[in-house]
């Protein structure tokens, strides 16, 4: 048994204490707990909290891009019917906070920074009428003499290096690519996307003196707490939040947005609870985006195929003074080798609203297209798109010289190639034709980092043998219910029924909230060590030592002897709190959960229309916490791949840097008919560097590379390769070969 | 008066002619199952069914609805006493965060009452016939209902589950 030791994870866990639990309900595919609260619609999601007296707000939002506030006619709609307030307060937020910020973002509306930047909330005794009185309200501004650019690709936009990735440089690339038996140096884009989770963000705020309570729609709690208190200059300890059940996030959710603070400081004035959902339009067009990317790939290869030199680099954009910028190389620091490199990210500086964390930042949007470049190489190559993969796969990071952890990239090539089928792939494009459909095959690796981050959770084993699990993480459809009462249910012994979970109240332990795909290894290793602190205690009062202390159904036995719970505990609850921050391990080693992709597309030989036929997926992310809620996660992913693949994309006007697509009818995320049947395949692996739960992160890994497949299999069918997400029919026709041709 | 019958009781329509029979829903009579994810009939959240058809019940007003019967997924089952449809999604894992699903279950009962009733849809080969229950049909008659957590399969698996299980006749009130 491994010794105390202090919650800093500086050396691997090779205990793997999980799979020495006599439970069996580490892994399993149970249902989600709360699942029959959410299929009867009796979760209860932010925006609907009972609160008495509730009075309702609607956000303002600029008609301008750039400029100052000068005159707000509060006078007009507040003589219309129950109208309570127009506020405009200095402490609003102008911007967007970016996740596990823990501070205020810029504040102060008065200033336009962006093309529909909020301005004010109107306030009033319901919806209809905050809602008319919003739309009635007349604004008078000036012109901004400073103008930032709307465009990335302007003269105009100022570039700099992006402040929080580091460029890597190694050996001579330029030479390499001269040296180097094939060479592809290709340029791509990927267009802007949105989180567009289905929950519309949304705050009620409610005073009780000095003590502020939110319920709303948030992804990292013990983060949001500082942030609102920060915006309001008062104490994180007179904040709290509620939000057990969040309607999806996907980075949006991450930090607080603009009507957190706006509902708290109309609840302050109006001395009454203050709902503010913000619109489906509002919520695309000021809490937050992913940024458009033009990446340069160079791939230098030897005659084998192996590389020799690997380029990637970036333009995204963001707000002036932002500190986030696409991390659009992250995965490609470690995927490949290749010693002679460049990996670099540049940021310009534009007018549109804050980019920030959408889903996989980074990997989503670089991987696909580092993908698609390597499809490319393997063409020119003539080698397998797999082997080639396989080929390349490093023994330690390139330039920096890191080991890595546990990595399964070339099982899941393999595994993933035999269930789909890709022996019957043909190389050449243009060989398989059904009708007027091209069919064709493509592939692609994924990878995403793994983080593990600070975090803190309780369990109690009740004196009735029952386990309660506490933490204010959050379950954004991520699985957090199912999972942490798993790990708590083996590590005690105890049936899953005898297990409860409470999430998403700041008034439980800190855990680490919902991003980055870490709140599962990061809150679960919290609860895996408060269980292992209650074992402790257990194997004492039993009298044996904890190797010998074996748990199961609620019976402690070792040493001869067997006691239940409730006769072990006499009476009293026991409750240790767990915590874990991240340690040496993280620079130790590289970490990473991988996969494969695989795709068959057919495109239609006259119209270029895409569908997705079928896909497959093989991940290795550690230890598997609950394969049917792990499985979900990658589908889920997987599906956000066939989005960016094929029909996702922001569309800003030039002019103003208005977002001209702002719902759901013209922002195009895959529907029930884009969704083939999607295989997914979950590879056995512990990580034992990763976590003390030899588990790592999933929530991501499904969407990283898959859009890349989908066109290396376009490539594949038609022969259109399209260098630009995404792959609408426009962009293909120009490629298609004459519809009248015979395959082959 | 003006009255509608929801979920087997009357009630009142609000007097506010803006109000939309979604808001009323959630607001006025404590029903947020049906959730408000657009409010511009886009994404399907908000499926109530009306006199036996689905409907975005933030695209109609509620002062429409005088003399209608409504059912909610309120109605449908309650946690400790799901339907056999909303069993299936838990069971499939057909929904993440769970925003969209009252919609989902929603509009999955109402397609079984029209795929029952012989309805066709665009996917359908022959519309003068009842159309076979394929994935390909359950795929097009869910496509109002959008799911950005990407359940989709799942749902599908646990609507294709309901349906072989339960003749078309019955599984409409499933």
């Amino acid at each position: 048994m491994r010794l105390p030791q202090d919650d800093t994870f500086n050396s691997p866990d090779t205990t793997n204490l999980l799979d020495r639990g006599s439970q069996g309900v580490i892994a399993k595919p149970l249902d989600r707990p709360e699942g029959p609260l959410k299929v009867s619609g009796s979760a209860t999601y932010s925006a609907e909290w009972k609160s008495d007296h509730c009075a309702e707000g609607v956000l303002v939002l600029a008609s301008i891009a750039q400029g100052t506030v000068k005159t707000i006619h509060k006078d007009a709609v507040l003589s219309m019917p129950g109208v309570l307030a127009v506020l405009a307060d200095e402490a609003m937020t102008r911007r967007s906070t970016q996740g596990t910020a823990g501070e205020a973002p810029v504040q102060g509306v008065q200033t336009v920074e962006y093309f529909a930047q909020p301005i004010a909330l109107v306030v009033a005794e319901n919806f209809e009428q905050a809602r008319d009185a919003a739309l009635t309200l007349e604004v008078e501004y000036a012109p901004s003499d400073t103008p930032v650019a709307f465009d990335p690709e302007s003269a105009d936009a100022e570039v700099e290096l992006a402040p929080d990735t580091e460029p890597v440089e190694g050996g001579d690339l330029d030479q390499a690519m001269r040296d180097a038996a094939f060479a592809i140096d290709v340029e791509y884009e990927t267009p802007g996307h949105a989180s567009a989770a289905m929950e519309p963000h949304a705050t009620i705020a409610q005073w009780k003196g000095d003590d502020l309570v939110l319920h709303g729609s948030y992804q990292m709690l013990s983060y949001n707490v500082k942030e609102i208190a920060d915006c309001l200059s008062m104490a994180p300890e007179n904040v709290r939040i509620i939000a057990p059940y969040v309607g999806g996030g996907f980075g949006s959710k991450l930090g607080i947005t603009h009507e957190a603070v706006a509902a708290a400081i109309a609840s302050k004035q109006l001395a009454r609870p203050v709902r503010v959902v913000m619109t489906r339009q509002q919520v695309f067009e000021t809490v937050m985006r992913r940024s458009e990317t033009r990446q340069r790939i160079r791939l230098a290869a030897d005659e084998t195929g192996k590389l020799i030199g690997l380029g990637h680099e970036a333009l995204v954009s963001n707000l002036p003074d932002e500190e986030f910028a696409e991390p659009v190389t992250q995965a490609t620091e470690f995927l490949y080798s290749g010693e002679n490199r460049l990996l670099k990210v540049d940021v310009a500086r534009i007018s549109r609203m804050t980019a920030g964390s959408v889903r996989a930042p980074g990997e989503a949007v670089g991987m696909q297209v580092l993908e698609a470049a390597m499809d490319e190489l393997a063409q020119a190559t003539g080698i397998d798109p797999v082997e080639l993969r396989k080929h390349n796969i490093a023994d330690k990071v390139p330039v920096e010289g890191t080991p890595y952890s546990s990595r399964m990239l070339a099982e899941a090539l393999d595994q993933g190639a035999k269930a789909f089928g890709w022996d019957q792939r043909r190389p050449k494009p243009c060989q398989t034709r059904e009708g007027d459909w091209w069919i064709g095959m493509g592939m692609a690796s994924a990878a995403r980092v793994n983080m593990l981050v600070e975090a803190e959770a309780r369990v109690t084993l009740k004196a009735d043998g029952t386990a309660l699990v506490e933490t204010d993480q959050t379950d954004i459809g991520t699985g957090s219910y199912a999972i942490l009462g798993q790990i708590a249910g083996e590590m005690l012994g105890l049936p899953i029924d005898r297990v409860k979970v409470l999430l998403g109240d700041t008034s439980l332990p800190a855990g680490a909230g919902s991003g980055g795909s870490f709140g599962a290894i990061s809150t679960g290793s919290a609860v895996l060590r408060a269980c292992e602190m209650i074992r402790e205690k257990l194997a004492k009062a039993l009298g044996c030592t904890e190797d010998a202390l074996e748990l199961k159904d609620g019976l402690a036995s070792g040493g001869g002897k067997s006691r239940a719970y409730p006769d072990l505990l006499a009476g009293k609850d026991l409750a240790e709190t767990g915590s874990i921050k991240p340690g040496d391990t993280a620079d130790d080693f590289s970490q990473a959960s991988y996969g494969a992709f695989f795709a068959e597309v057919a495109v239609n030989a006259f119209t270029g229309e895409t569908r997705v036929r079928r896909m497959t997926g093989a991940f290795g992310f550690g230890r598997v916490l609950n394969a049917k809620t792990a499985r979900s996660q990658c589908l889920g992913g997987m599906v956000w791949g066939i989005g960016s693949a094929l029909t996702e994309e922001l569309a800003f006007d030039l002019r103003d840097g208005h977002l001209v697509n702002h719902d759901l009818a013209e922002y195009h995320v895959p529907v029930h008919a884009d969704v083939p049947a999607i295989e997914v395949i979950l590879l056995e692996e512990r990580d034992a560097a990763a976590s003390p739960l030899q588990a790592k992160g999933v929530g991501e890994l499904g969407i990283c590379g898959a859009a890349g497949s989908i066109a290396n299999a376009v490539y594949n069918a038609c022969g259109a390769r399209v260098r630009s997400f995404p792959l609408t029919l426009d962009k293909i026709i120009p490629h298609l070969p004459d519809p009248f041709t015979e395959a082959g | 008066m003006l009255t509608a019958c929801v979920n087997g009781t009357d009630h009142p329509l609000p007097s506010d002619p803006r109000r939309t029979l979604l808001d009323w829903l959630r607001d006025d009579l404590a029903l947020p199952g049906t959730k408000k994810g657009c409010d511009h009939g886009q994404c399907g959240a908000c499926t109530v069914i009306v006199d036996g058809r689905r409907m975005n019940s933030c695209l109609s007003l509620a002062q429409l609805h005088h003399g209608d019967s409504i059912e909610t997924i309120e109605s449908i089952g309650s946690a400790d006493k799901l339907s056999v449809l909303q069993k299936a999604f838990v069971t499939h894992d057909g929904f993440q965060c769970g925003y969209c699903t009252p919609g989902q279950i929603c509009s999955a009962k109402a397609l079984m009452q029209e795929l029952s009733d012989g309805w066709a849809s665009a996917v359908s080969d022959d519309i003068t016939v009842t159309p076979a229950i394929t994935k390909e049909e359950l795929r097009e008659r869910m496509s109002g209902n959008l799911c950005r957590c990407g359940a989709y399969s799942n749902i599908i698996a646990a609507l294709e589950e309901v349906l072989a299980d339960h003749p078309l006749h019955e599984g409409a009130s499933a």
